[in-house]
């Protein structure tokens, strides 16, 4: 048996941001309480906790997930990565100053899981057009209303670096289809 | 919830009999059902959840060429991405796109889209007494209370909890078949008969027992002639569950249809396969007329209540218009 918890803990290990952090939590631990509250990585948000929102959206192995509904137990062995990676060497990401530039939000809160959406779909090459985005980026809700501005900030980092895809096999269709 | 143990087999044996040997262990596949009820809303209670997400039940193989064997533990996402899935199953990936967010799909498994739990509001919320799914003989607050996600075919006054599954549409559609592990062995289940109606017990929801697994899912493929689509109504345009939805698969020879395979979600207690529909449009014209008349018996003898009265109307709309575009599509 890889993991036992006869205690209702679990132990094991993750790496987060690059960094191998040893776990040992309550095996109840969700992977968005380990972050906030156990490793101090606070810009993750928690927003409704129930995965409807987005807010605590983070890439487990690459992929964007809602942290609220993954165990810690769960990404024993696996990559985490946070806001906190997006910023390198003290300057920001091209997709945080896109957000600053283009207004990309109000209050801030559903800020971190919007940008590590935004950097996902990049990756993906599915910003080929503003429909494109907001379809791919429907699972991160903001209360403030900044969804043309967060759009906007998106597709200017796309077109500057040349991700944002041609609409192909690899791209998100339109869900209302 | 108290102290949780968590579990992760090397295997699938070893998984079926460490859930069948506790009353209070259960499966953890992708955890947006499981984790959601679980440590959220507290609406279901295990002592024990033995994590079945790295077991090598993922991806997808193609059987004489007729049949899409898919692994239960293939997420969403990649489902939809699947070179036979985009080919010859357009309405399957129509509908996994349409489910969700990217997050959940990244998440969610195939096995664990077909077990999905309801979204009734009354049944998430534990403070709510009257619950005939959560509580057997409690009654049904539903048909009481304010409806309008619920379902109204396969559906009466002791529960109207919906099955939310878009996947599921299309699948019963083409009579997919379950392949099922457990510790009496395997076997397998068309997915039509996996559901079980609520009846007089709506907390009996499928034919699976305690330590039962879904290994696979079979979709057969349609001809290759045949064509496909998904439509889902809802009040956003993304992210939303559906209010009616309808997947149909034609084969229109000559303006006139050969097969026809019909399912609707958004308005069953279980996904909901419209086969007295598929016979009226047999070997007729591909006509409004005639489509019109198929999507008045799918709706049938409907269950309805003030909230949900709408979506008689609003299904037999949504099944049409995919039908039209179909028709259109092959003329």
């Amino acid at each position: 048996m890889a993991t036992s918890s006869t205690t209702g803990r679990t132990t094991g290990e993750v790496r987060v941001n690059g960094e191998a952090r040893r776990l040992d939590l309550d095996s109840r631990v969700t992977l968005l309480d380990m972050l906030r509250d156990h490793l101090g990585l606070t810009g993750t948000k928690k927003g409704c906790d129930q995965g409807a929102c987005g807010a605590c959206t983070v890439h487990l192995d690459g992929r964007p997930v809602v942290s609220c509904l993954v165990l810690a137990a769960q990404c024993d062995g696996r990559e985490v990565r946070t806001v906190e990676s997006l910023a390198r060497d003290g300057r920001l990401h091209p997709l945080q100053e896109a957000f600053i530039r283009h207004d990309g939000f109000q209050c801030g809160f559903c800020t971190p899981g919007q940008l590590m959406s935004a950097a996902a779909l990049l990756a993906q090459r599915r910003a080929s057009s503003a429909d494109e985005v907001r379809e791919a980026m429907s699972g991160n809700l903001c209360r403030c209303g900044a969804y043309p501005n967060i759009v906007a900030a998106i597709r200017d980092v796309a077109e500057q670096n040349g991700t944002a895809g041609d609409g192909g096999p690899g791209a998100a269709r339109n869900g209302a289809a | 919830m108290s102290a949780l143990t968590y579990v992760r087999p090397d295997g699938v044996d070893e998984a079926i009999a460490l859930v069948s040997a506790d009353a209070g262990a259960a499966f953890l596949a992708g955890g947006t059902t499981q984790l959601d009820l679980l440590l959220k809303d507290g609406v279901i209670e295990n002592s024990t959840l033995v994590d079945i997400g790295r077991l090598p039940l993922t991806g997808t193989s193609l059987l004489d060429g007729a049949v899409l064997r898919i692994g239960a533990l293939t997420t969403m996402a990649d489902l939809a991405e699947d070179p036979v899935v985009r080919e010859r199953l357009p309405f399957v990936r129509e509908a996994l796109l349409a489910g969700a967010s990217i997050q959940l799909r990244n998440m969610a498994t195939i096995g664990g889209n077909l077990l999905q739990r309801t979204r009734c509001r009354y049944f998430r919320d534990r403070t709510v007494a009257a619950c005939n799914k959560r509580r057997p003989g409690t009654g049904c607050a539903a048909v009481i209370g304010p409806a309008r996600m619920h379902a109204i075919l396969g559906a009466d006054q002791n529960c109207i909890a919906l099955h939310a599954s878009d996947l599921c549409v299309p699948l019963v559609a083409l009579d997919a078949e379950v392949r099922v592990q457990g510790p009496g062995g395997e076997r397998t289940v068309p997915l039509t008969d996996f559901y079980v109606l609520p009846g007089r017990s709506p907390d009996v929801e499928h034919v699976l027992g305690h330590g039962e697994m879904i290994t696979h899912v079979d979709v057969p493929l349609p001809p290759a002639t045949s064509r496909s689509r998904y439509l889902k109504v809802r009040d956003r345009a993304s992210y939303e569950f559906a209010l009616a939805s309808a997947a149909a698969a034609l084969v229109v020879e000559d303006g006139t249809i050969a097969e026809a395979r019909l399912a609707l979600g958004g308005v069953g207690t279980v996904p909901w396969r419209a086969g007295e529909a598929e016979e009226m449009l047999r070997g007729v014209p591909a006509t409004t007329a005639m489509f019109r008349a198929a999507a008045r018996a799918a709706l049938r003898d409907p269950y309805t209540l003030p909230g949900t009265a709408f979506k008689v109307e609003l299904a037999q709309r949504t099944l049409v218009r995919v039908l039209e575009d179909l028709a259109e599509a092959a003329s």
